[in-house]
């Protein structure tokens, strides 16, 4: 992880402590996930506490202390996806992943997580995977979609083994 | 995309040249493609649908002759994506990319109709040619949210053809600041965010308070779970939205605002960047608007996940770069609100009201609505209905003809059951109460509330105690912590609904579940505890047999509640197709092709895969 990169992205907000979330935002992006050496960096460069820094990055859902699978699951849960069943297909990927909402799989594919709403109620229930939507999903088509994107990795491993 | 050397506006003459100059550039016959993009039509692919406008143009050599264009939202979500093409106004829905060559030809060329891609009435069984025509539009009032359609969100000459800025040209130069706030008195206009509190009183404070800086913010930190209405009008009509943030910081007398934008919304953030940048460059915002002498800035910041910084108080310390957290109400923002400055927050869809009412007038305004509510109102009609989308009503009109005449009614024959509105702190409202106005008042008396617009319906399906526990979970997992009744109240209530849900429950429950609901009622910081029982005091109030079926029978009347449910087949429906025992994960589904099959209770782990996949309703919940 390349601490040069936490440096410019502070400097593009001119170290300002009231951009503090902004800063955290775009690293979370960068690296996807908030390390604690760059935590560490950004509260000495802006100067404020480490604590407060951490506060910010424990509070708000869109950052992660760890790094986050290569591929990002969202099931939508909210309130017109949990009336479509949106809890079942949640239910039916953890059992596909063997991990619960908000965890990574062991080998760092899969990170799964709920999200609220995501305004496009009509397609319900949702899941979203690296930002492409998956609509009126069903636990079988939900299921294929994991395949898929088991079958690639498995021949990316193949390839370089 | 940025203009290059675009000429600076710099009086309101500058400005109808420069709108006369975009009209009369344009000729209004010319065949125009409108292609939806936003959120819901995103999702179903409307980006290949506009790029196969494009080649196919090319293809049949057309180019020049037709105009193409990606709008925001079209509010019918349902049948997206959406193609509408101009002057005629040709709706076509779930349109294809293989459909894309045959409209060009057809429709585009030759002026015929394509019947299949056209809008079938459900209840006529009617073929619909144009978008006015379908009912799902018929009983709107699309006052703010109707130039959705024909705006690109990234042109802002599409917005000043439709004589976009000159209710900001209308107030710079003809209206002084307090005749702005006594207009937007007279108006009647309420908060849209869910609060309803009056928008020129809110002013009025602000441009009073003591203080020389002053500041105004623009929430669309949309946090309701099943509403997108402030999304769609940020992603589709972005100008509508900076133009009344201008008119209302000359009022207040404020150079600097802020758009705090939800983290979710990418888009939103794209196409208000865009057109900050197009506002900027034309001289309508920035130094010297209009050649006005009034300066005033926007900036946007983005949110970074958490419900309750939506909260006025909470949004101002996440602005400071601080967590987002609410603080005590006896101190007021207008008076002390970002960085102690006097500062008025304004939800996306009150300040898209702004221009409206000053173009046309409190007087015009007023007539809309109910005595209390004025205007219209964006919902998201969501959940179990035929016509999911976005849909704008004036006040005053009535739930059941949002959700029959518009909505279309309940698919697949199912029955009715609730409306629920105002996100987390609203309630679920019955068939009984569907003449109640849309109005702030009359929902609060049946125990909801006008909340920032999620509308969603629920069927008979839905297990209502399932729902309260819902709304409770999502408010616990969201509560900020910092005082106790909300941090462990809302906690404790949800222990209750789990307990009931999983056939625990017992007698008392619901006297303590009401009990713990006036504690967070009267005793929370933040409106996030204050209005948290709403959910459980409305399904009690109208539900409560489903609640106690849940706790003297161990029964879940909608089959919702795993604990309280048995899966099972039945043998006379069951045709033994093997469509269940295929997706069954444990294999507790056996028996012989085209013979009855059976389900052993045993390792069932009830999560639904046979019911979804059955064809023949032989599935039975219990």
């Amino acid at each position: 992880m390349g601490i040069a990169k936490v440096d410019s992205i502070i400097d593009k907000y001119r170290a300002e402590p009231g951009s503090l979330t902004s800063i955290l935002q775009d690293i979370q992006a960068e690296h996807n996930y908030l390390s604690k050496p760059a935590l560490i960096k950004v509260s000495e460069r802006v100067g404020l506490p480490l604590s407060q820094a951490y506060s910010l990055a424990t509070f708000y859902k869109a950052f992660s202390l760890e790094p986050r699978g290569r591929h990002l699951i969202s099931v939508c849960l909210g309130t017109a996806c949990h009336v479509r069943g949106g809890v079942r297909i949640k239910e039916k990927i953890e059992r596909d992943l063997k991990v619960h909402a908000g965890q990574t799989t062991k080998d760092k594919m899969f990170t799964l997580q709920t999200v609220n709403c995501l305004g496009c109620c009509a397609l319900g229930p949702i899941v979203v995977i690296d930002g492409q939507y998956h609509g009126q999903a069903t636990q079988p088509k939900v299921g294929s979609i994991l395949k898929k994107y088991k079958k690639v990795h498995e021949g990316e491993r193949g390839e370089a083994g | 995309m940025r203009a290059k050397e675009v000429k600076r506006v710099r009086s309101p003459e500058d400005l109808e040249a420069l709108r006369d100059s975009i009209v009369s550039r344009r000729d209004p016959n010319k065949p125009c493609i409108t292609v939806c993009s936003g959120t819901g039509c995103h999702a179903y692919g409307c980006e290949s649908v506009t790029e196969a406008f494009i080649d196919e143009v090319k293809k049949q050599e057309i180019e020049g002759k037709v105009d193409i264009k990606t709008t925001g939202c079209h509010g019918f979500c349902e049948r997206g994506p959406i193609t509408v093409i101009h002057p005629e106004g040709i709706f076509y829905q779930r349109v294809t990319v293989e459909d894309v060559p045959e409209i060009i030809s057809e429709t585009v060329v030759n002026k015929n109709i394509i019947e299949r891609l056209l809008y079938v009435d459900p209840n006529t069984g009617q073929k619909i040619v144009y978008e006015r025509g379908v009912p799902f539009y018929k009983k709107q009032n699309r006052l703010i949210f109707g130039n959705n359609g024909l705006i690109d969100p990234t042109s802002i000459d599409d917005y000043v053809a439709l004589g976009g800025y000159s209710a900001l040209s209308k107030a710079l130069y003809d209206m002084r600041p307090e005749g702005i706030i006594d207009v937007i008195k007279a108006s009647g206009l309420r908060g849209r965010g869910g609060g309803g509190f009056p928008t020129g009183r809110k002013w009025e404070s602000c441009r009073r308070a003591d203080g020389d800086v002053r500041y105004v913010v623009c929430n669309a930190d949309e946090g309701d779970p099943g509403a997108y209405t402030d999304r769609s009008l940020l992603e589709g009509n972005p100008h509508s939205i900076i133009e009344g943030m201008i008119i209302g910081a000359y009022a207040i007398g404020s150079n600097q605002g802020f758009v705090y934008v939800r983290d979710e919304y990418p888009l939103a953030v794209r196409n208000l960047s865009v057109a900050l940048r197009q506002a900027e460059d034309y001289g309508l915002l920035g130094e010297d608007i209009l050649g006005s002498g009034f300066d005033f800035q926007i900036r946007i910041n983005r949110g970074a996940g958490a419900f309750v910084s939506g909260e006025s108080s909470a949004l101002m310390a996440a602005l400071e770069g601080r967590v987002g957290e609410p603080r005590a109400k006896y101190i007021h923002t207008v008076e002390r609100g970002l960085w102690d400055r006097p500062t008025s927050l304004n939800n996306v869809e009150t300040w898209a009201n702004v221009p409206l009412i000053i173009e046309r007038g409190p007087d015009w305004y007023s007539k809309i609505g109910t005595e209390k509510s004025k205007g219209t109102k964006i919902f998201s009609l969501v959940g179990r209905i035929n016509n999911t989308g976005l849909v704008e009503v004036p006040m005053g009109i009535t739930l059941g003809e949002i959700v029959h005449d518009i909505g279309g009614g309940i698919p697949n024959g199912k029955k009715f059951k609730a409306v629920q509105t105002g996100g987390p702190s609203g309630g679920c409202i019955p068939e009984s109460l569907f003449d109640t106005p849309v109005d702030f008042e009359r929902l609060t008396e049946v125990g909801s509330m006008m909340g920032s617009g999620g509308m969603i319906v629920m069927d008979e399906d839905t297990c209502m105690v399932d729902v309260a526990k819902y709304f409770l979970g999502f408010l616990e997992e969201e509560s900020c912590g910092k005082c106790v009744p909300c941090r462990e109240g809302i906690r404790q209530m949800y222990h209750i609904l789990t307990d009931i849900t999983e056939g625990r429950g017992q007698p008392g429950d619901i006297e303590l579940l009401e009990e713990l609901s006036r504690v967070l009622r009267d005793a929370s910081l933040c409106a996030l505890g204050a209005t948290a029982p709403n959910p459980v005091l409305t399904t009690i109030r109208y539900f409560r047999e489903e609640y106690e079926s849940h706790i003297k029978d161990k029964r879940c009347p909608a089959g919702v509640c795993k604990e309280l449910i048995h899966y099972s087949i039945d043998q006379d429906r069951c045709n033994g197709c093997g469509a269940c025992l295929k997706v069954c994960p444990q294999h507790v589904i056996s028996g012989q092709k085209k013979e009855p099959h059976t389900l052993s209770q045993d390792e069932c782990i009830k999560c639904g895969a046979c019911y979804e996949a059955c064809k023949f309703d032989a599935i039975v919940i219990e």
